[in-house]
């Protein structure tokens, strides 16, 4: 499909389309935060072991990422929509406008998955709740 | 562009005169009823650089006692109340309110419109301000400041702390917390809504960019504050529990309320500020800036990581380890869109052919002492360096650095940049450098050495320190470069302030700079702008030929005010297409009477004058009243009308097409996130006691929660049947409907506040009956305000100023009562069914 062909609509929901990935990243933080805390406050015993909510926050991590995979590929292929897909996308068109909004989208893929991995390296190396 | 018959000078000269007359600025007192943007602007920048004075000047007393060892040249309570003020005052009166300040000044003008969508709210937003800010300044004076630090931890300010100090501070900063939320949703709207015409999202200025993202930050940033504020003010004022350990409370919920704020907000302050570098660069470069899409990552996902940030404040409070790695793994996290940004602006710099200038002398100097505190940021967001530094001078040096290099730097860089687009006249080259350097040396010595000060041992906020401890040179040098700060802020200040007169005027567009605020003429007409220009780029003035002539010869739209009215275009979100042409009211004093009467509200609650609370509480809303049935959905002689370039746009929108239905919905968001927080302190009491809920008997019990779910989703719904028999001109269905549900809504009130009462729930005895409560008033409060809105809307309607196509005012309370209905409906849930779930 060439860019002439059809123009992308303008939708609220592409300039939506930059918030997914930031917001995966903020439940997972919050999902990890508040099972641990949880688990720490309510349930640990003397010994303080993390045990089962390490596996559980590592599955938090994992569909994360996978959400934000989709939603990096979405944005990737916005990006590259019609035959001129390169940066800067400063042109006054509706598919540059489409490009942009892609292409903003993968960059914040990329940031969220590396904050969500940092975040998730806390169970990798702390194993209590001391 | 041609135009018929715009090439007519007479002509032209005929719709200026029209234009002029509609925006013209009112003269002698009636100077301080005006409401456009640029006056308001003006005065709200003005105000917080007085406030930012006057939080210097105490910060100057602070280093004049702390200079030797043993000094007595203040009491150890002055300077509580010293360094309590000097915190609040630079965080709450200048760091967020310069911002703001700044973007209603600027920012309609970079986004070639005439004004932000609500002048009203803006300038209401003023006069909150200083109400709030001079009550609050004032009140050193009188011995009553604030001393518990600018968080205000309790249990200190609860109950070791006696005096109105912490009222003031709480109900003082509130108050202008609400025209700080007020401030946020005009600008979000503002850069969503008011764009020139073919401004597609991909082409907006990196400002706009920022102040989005910040006014987003915002909505969700303040509301915990105001949740934190209110159980606060409960506790001093009614003695209820909520921070009191021998009642079940807890201090700590306070911090992490204070901080969910209080994090956010240093990028709350920094992100606006990066903005003004972001629009200074590329004009000094002479390029358009690298890594626009990069600079758009880094101010979206600033905004998100900032508020996983929160915790890094309380490493000390002994929360659990694996707590604090989460916290940790986030602070380093921002370090990396904090970083990208500051690469485009380097990377932008090499890639054009930079030009020396003052504002980007100012710029170096903020990265060179930006840099400096996020590296030490980086230092003490590890938990075990935070464990040694935590409230030393270590963190004074360090935020202190990141706020004064992320923002003090880049605010004056931006005053020396955009004054003559304010005024007219340019700064001079040769006192600002003077100030730089001043600054920056003084900046440097006063606060380098407090890193070692710090890490030497000496606690923060201590009135002073025994001789021979280590402190005592270093305290000496950081108290002189204070003072040589002061004279470079002395240098500037003047350079503000003598008088300009003999000095000619600027050239337009005197940096040479590519966006639209420089179409400005020097001086500045109080139209804004000539015509609104359809923008096909981002640096316009660069690559647009003959954009200016077009815009000053009217040849684009709204070239004419026909009718003697201000006006603007409002457009579409994504893509800039044009859909309204929206009017807006012009100067009018009932703002002021609005904010005084408000004012009076929170002034009179903090000394306990509870009648005289009441009394001005009535006119507060009496006046918002007024100002809502005079200025605001005001229906059209004719419904649409000629914008130009042969285009008809409607004068009229309801619903999500109109800018008044976006306000209500934003600023719901921003309602519902201190909802979320109150229904957050109710389940943190669940996670650190074992008491709490006590058990199913405690009460409010189920019953009476019940009804008061039912009864106010039947006001919901029945509200929502007033704008359907409204649209469908059933008149007799729409009195009866909204009759109906304003009785039903009465009824839900008190089916709510029967739970807990009839059940015996003391909210004084323990923190549970306290939480219950404060989730029943929080509700009721909603409900009585639902109340006076559809009471409004049955007036409007038979006053004629409502009818079936002109309908923003139902259309608005039932948006409103939407996300009343979910209040209402999660109030009953948690408070009726979660002692049955979680109870011991």
């Amino acid at each position: 499909m060439s860019a002439a062909a059809a123009s992308p609509r303008a939708t609220r929901r592409a300039l939506w389309l930059l918030t997914y990935a930031p917001t995966v990243w903020a439940l997972h933080f919050l999902a990890s935060y508040v099972s641990a805390a949880l688990y720490c406050a309510k349930w640990a015993d003397a010994t303080g072991v993390l045990g089962p909510v390490r596996l559980l926050i590592g599955l938090f991590t994992v569909l994360a990422l996978l959400a934000i995979g989709v939603t990096a590929w979405r944005g990737y292929r916005q990006h590259r929509y019609g035959e001129d897909g390169a940066v800067p996308h400063d042109a006054a068109t509706a598919a540059d406008r489409h490009r942009f909004l892609g292409f903003a989208t993968l960059l914040l893929c990329g940031l969220s998955a590396v904050a969500t991995i940092y975040v998730a390296m806390a169970v990798i190396f702390i194993g209590s709740c001391r | 562009m041609t135009t018929p018959g715009q090439d007519d000078r007479a002509r032209q000269r005929g719709q200026e005169s029209r234009l002029l007359r509609a925006w013209a600025t009112p003269t002698g007192w009636r100077y301080w009823t005006a409401v456009n943007n640029t006056e308001v602007g003006l005065w709200y920048t003005a105000a917080a650089f007085l406030f930012m004075l006057f939080a210097g000047v105490l910060a100057l007393l602070m280093r004049v006692q702390l200079a030797v060892p043993d000094n007595d040249f203040v009491s150890a309570n002055t300077y509580n109340q010293l360094f309590t003020l000097h915190g609040s005052v630079m965080m709450f009166l200048f760091a967020v309110p310069v911002f703001e300040a700044f973007s209603i000044l600027i920012l309609p003008q970079m986004l070639g419109s005439r004004d932000l969508p609500f002048p009203r709210l803006s300038a209401f937003g003023f006069w909150c301000f200083i109400i709030g800010g001079a009550f609050v300044c004032g009140s050193i004076f009188f011995d009553i400041a604030p001393q518990g630090g600018w968080f205000m931890y309790p249990p200190l300010t609860t109950q070791y702390q006696d005096g109105l100090g912490a009222d003031v501070w709480l109900l003082g900063l509130s108050f202008i917390e609400v025209a700080s939320i007020a401030a946020a949703v005009e600008l979000i709207i503002g850069v969503l809504k008011c764009r020139p015409p073919g401004m597609r999202i991909n082409l907006i200025p990196l400002y706009a960019w920022y102040i989005l993202v910040v006014g987003a930050m915002i909505l969700f940033a303040f509301p915990p504050l105001i949740a934190g504020d209110l159980l606060f003010e409960l506790e001093r004022a009614f003695d209820w529990p909520f921070f009191d350990p021998s009642r079940g409370g807890d201090p700590l919920l306070w911090q992490h309320l204070f901080w969910i704020f209080g994090h956010p907000e240093v990028y709350i302050v920094f992100l606006p500020a990066v903005a003004l570098v972001a629009m200074m660069v590329p004009t000094f470069a002479g390029r358009p800036m690298v890594g626009y899409t990069w600079i758009v990552l880094a101010a979206v996902g600033t905004g998100f990581l900032s508020f996983g940030l929160w915790v890094h404040h309380m490493y000390a409070t002994g929360m659990p380890g694996i707590s604090l790695a989460f916290f940790s793994g986030a602070s380093e996290a921002v370090a990396i869109p904090t970083g990208v940004q500051i690469f485009c602006f380097l990377a932008t710099a090499l890639a054009g052919r930079m030009s020396r200038s003052l504002p980007m002398l100012y710029v170096s100097g903020a990265l060179a002492i930006f840099v400096l505190g996020g590296l030490t940021g980086v230092m003490v967001a590890l938990v075990p360096f935070d464990w040694q530094a935590h409230d030393t001078y270590f963190v004074v040096a360090h935020l202190h650095y990141v706020l004064i290099g992320g923002m003090g730097f880049p605010v004056a860089a931006g005053f020396y940049y955009f004054y003559p687009m304010a005024t007219g006249k340019m700064l001079s080259e040769r006192l600002g450098r003077i100030a730089f350097w001043l600054l920056f040396i003084g900046f440097n010595v006063a606060f380098l050495p407090m890193h070692l000060t710090g890490l030497r041992g000496m606690p923060r906020r201590v009135f002073s320190y025994a001789e021979g401890m280590g402190f005592d040179t270093l305290n000496l040098v950081s108290t002189v470069g204070a003072f040589v700060m002061a004279a470079g802020v002395t240098v500037f200040v003047w350079d503000v302030v003598r008088p300009k007169r003999r000095q000619p005027y600027a050239p337009r567009n005197p940096w040479n700079a590519g966006t639209l605020e420089w179409l400005a003429e020097m001086p500045a007409k109080p139209w804004g702008i000539r015509s609104i220009p359809i923008i096909r780029s981002r640096y316009p003035l660069w690559d647009q030929p003959d954009l200016v002539k077009d815009v000053d010869e009217g040849r684009f739209y709204l070239p004419d005010a026909e009718e003697g009215r201000r006006e603007f275009l409002v457009t579409s979100t994504i893509d800039a297409v044009p859909i309204q042409c929206q009017r807006v009211p012009g100067p009018t004093t009932v703002t002021i009477f609005a904010a005084a009467f408000l004012g009076g509200v929170f002034i009179f609650a903090t000394f306990g004058w509870y009648l005289a609370t009441v009394v001005s509480g009535v006119l507060a809303l009496a006046a918002i009243l007024t100002w809502l049935w005079t200025g605001t959905g005001e229906i059209p002689e004719k419904p649409d009308k000629d914008v130009g370039l042969g285009l008809r746009l409607p004068l009229y929108a309801a619903g999500p097409n109109s800018v008044g239905w976006w306000a209500m919905f934003i600023t719901m968001i921003g309602d519902m996130t201190a909802f979320a927080s109150l229904v957050f302190g109710y389940f943190f009491y669940w996670t650190v006691r074992d008491d709490f809920p006590p058990g199913p008997d405690a009460g409010p019990g189920q019953f009476w929660p019940a009804w008061a779910a039912a009864l106010v989703l039947a006001a919901w719904l029945l509200t929502v049947a007033a704008r359907e028999c409204n649209r469908r001109s059933m008149a007799g269905g729409y009195y009866a409907a909204l009759g109906a549900a304003a009785l039903l809504t009465v009824a839900g009130a008190a089916a709510l506040i029967a739970g807990p009462r009839l059940t015996g729930l003391d909210p004084t005895s323990h923190v549970y009956p306290a939480t219950v409560w404060v989730l029943v008033v929080w509700g009721v409060a909603h409900l009585a305000v639902g109340l006076v809105m559809q009471l409004y809307c049955v007036a409007r309607r038979w006053a004629g100023r409502l009818t079936p196509v002109y309908d923003g005012d139902i259309r608005n309370t039932t948006l409103y009562w939407h996300f009343t209905a979910v209040t209402g409906a999660v109030t009953c849930a948690v408070i009726a069914l979660f002692p049955l779930a979680g109870a011991p």
